[in-house]
């Protein structure tokens, strides 16, 4: 990723949107796995191509997306309805703390074009919007165009997951089952400004292990996440 | 049954069933931008908020990596490695799968 010029201000440009779209390739590899993943397993599982690529356009977020197909029904009821919203907001609520640190940035900006910014919202594209945030770059057009490509890899790979997935390698082999956690890992380093304002990162790695070992589900990543808010509020 | 329970009943369903999961996900997606624009950033809420990020991330990827043992925790360490010094992220990212499938390969 190049280095844009600091702007004092968040604005919109064109340009931004290209260079978002290129600063997204390294979570291309994650997407693209995850995707086939999702495709293959809905097409297994029986759903019709239209529900397949309803989810990923519409819901596109992977973790909430593989646990409804576990619940998906062939002939649903309110209750299944129900229990399939609520299972989707209990995986997506992490989403919360990603929406609130972007806040600041997006505060002037014309409301659909938030809108559209925060429906395309992912961890993936959030890490990169971040890091060229914290480089001092403000152009949100970065953001949104890295959200677009990422959308239509995701709908692409889905499509292509759902004929094709049994002609996918072992992707154990190739450690690809861990490309999300790396990814995430290496985009940690830009974040890194000495070993203080990390302190907090150590409250929320801990406790989101300890409540990993002790709650099923995705509890840990919110617990987590706040454990560190709390420790960064606290911490001089 | 009634209308609605055979309407929801029929492949139409599916349709509710992908509009509430987007509902949702939508919900969640907007509900930190509309919380944090009602609140006054004080400085010590601002100090939290910096802590965010890679708080974030450290809880999503430290239960994961240590699930799946000393392969994955010398794979990441040597993708932040890689990433520490070139400060180019794909380098990072090829280097921490790389020694992950070398690993797997003979381990």
């Amino acid at each position: 990723m190049t280095l844009m010029p600091p702007a004092l201000r968040p604005h919109f440009s064109y340009a931004g949107l290209r260079h978002g779209a290129r600063a997204a390739l390294p979570a291309f590899p994650g997407f693209i796995m995850f995707a086939l993943a999702f495709g293959t397993a809905a097409a297994q599982k029986g759903l019709s191509l239209g529900e397949t690529l309803g989810l990923s356009a519409f819901v596109y977020a992977g973790a909430s997306q593989m646990v409804g197909l576990e619940i998906w029904q062939q002939a649903w009821t309110p209750t299944t309805i129900l229990t399939i919203m609520t299972v989707t907001a209990v995986v997506n609520a992490r989403m919360i703390m990603l929406g609130a640190t972007l806040q600041p940035w997006l505060k002037h900006e014309p409301l659909p074009r938030t809108a559209l910014n925060l429906f395309l919202l992912t961890e993936a594209g959030w890490l990169i919007g971040t890091r060229y945030h914290n480089e001092g770059g403000r152009d949100v057009g970065v953001l949104l165009g890295c959200a677009l490509i990422l959308w239509l890899v995701w709908l692409a790979t889905t499509f292509v997951g759902f004929f094709a997935g049994a002609l996918v390698p072992e992707p154990k082999r190739f450690g690809l089952d861990l490309v999300m956690p790396i990814f995430f890992g290496v985009m940690l380093v830009p974040l890194w400004k000495g070993a203080k304002p990390a302190l907090p990162w150590l409250a929320a790695g801990v406790v989101s292990l300890i409540v990993h070992a002790m709650v099923p589900g995705y509890l840990f990543i919110i617990a987590g996440a706040l454990a560190g808010v709390v420790a960064g509020m606290l911490l001089e | 049954m009634n209308g609605f329970g055979s309407f929801i009943a029929s492949p139409w369903g599916s349709v509710l069933a992908i509009a509430a999961m987007t509902l949702v996900t939508f919900l969640c997606r907007i509900a930190g931008v509309v919380v944090m624009s009602r609140v006054r950033i004080t400085p010590r809420i601002e100090r939290g908020l910096r802590a965010l990020p890679g708080s974030i991330i450290l809880a999503t990827i430290l239960p994961v990596v240590i699930d799946n043992g000393w392969p994955a925790v010398i794979a990441l360490a040597a993708a932040i490695i890689a990433m520490a010094v070139t400060r180019i992220d794909i380098v990072g990212l090829i280097t921490g799968l790389g020694t992950l499938a070398v690993i797997r390969a003979f381990g």
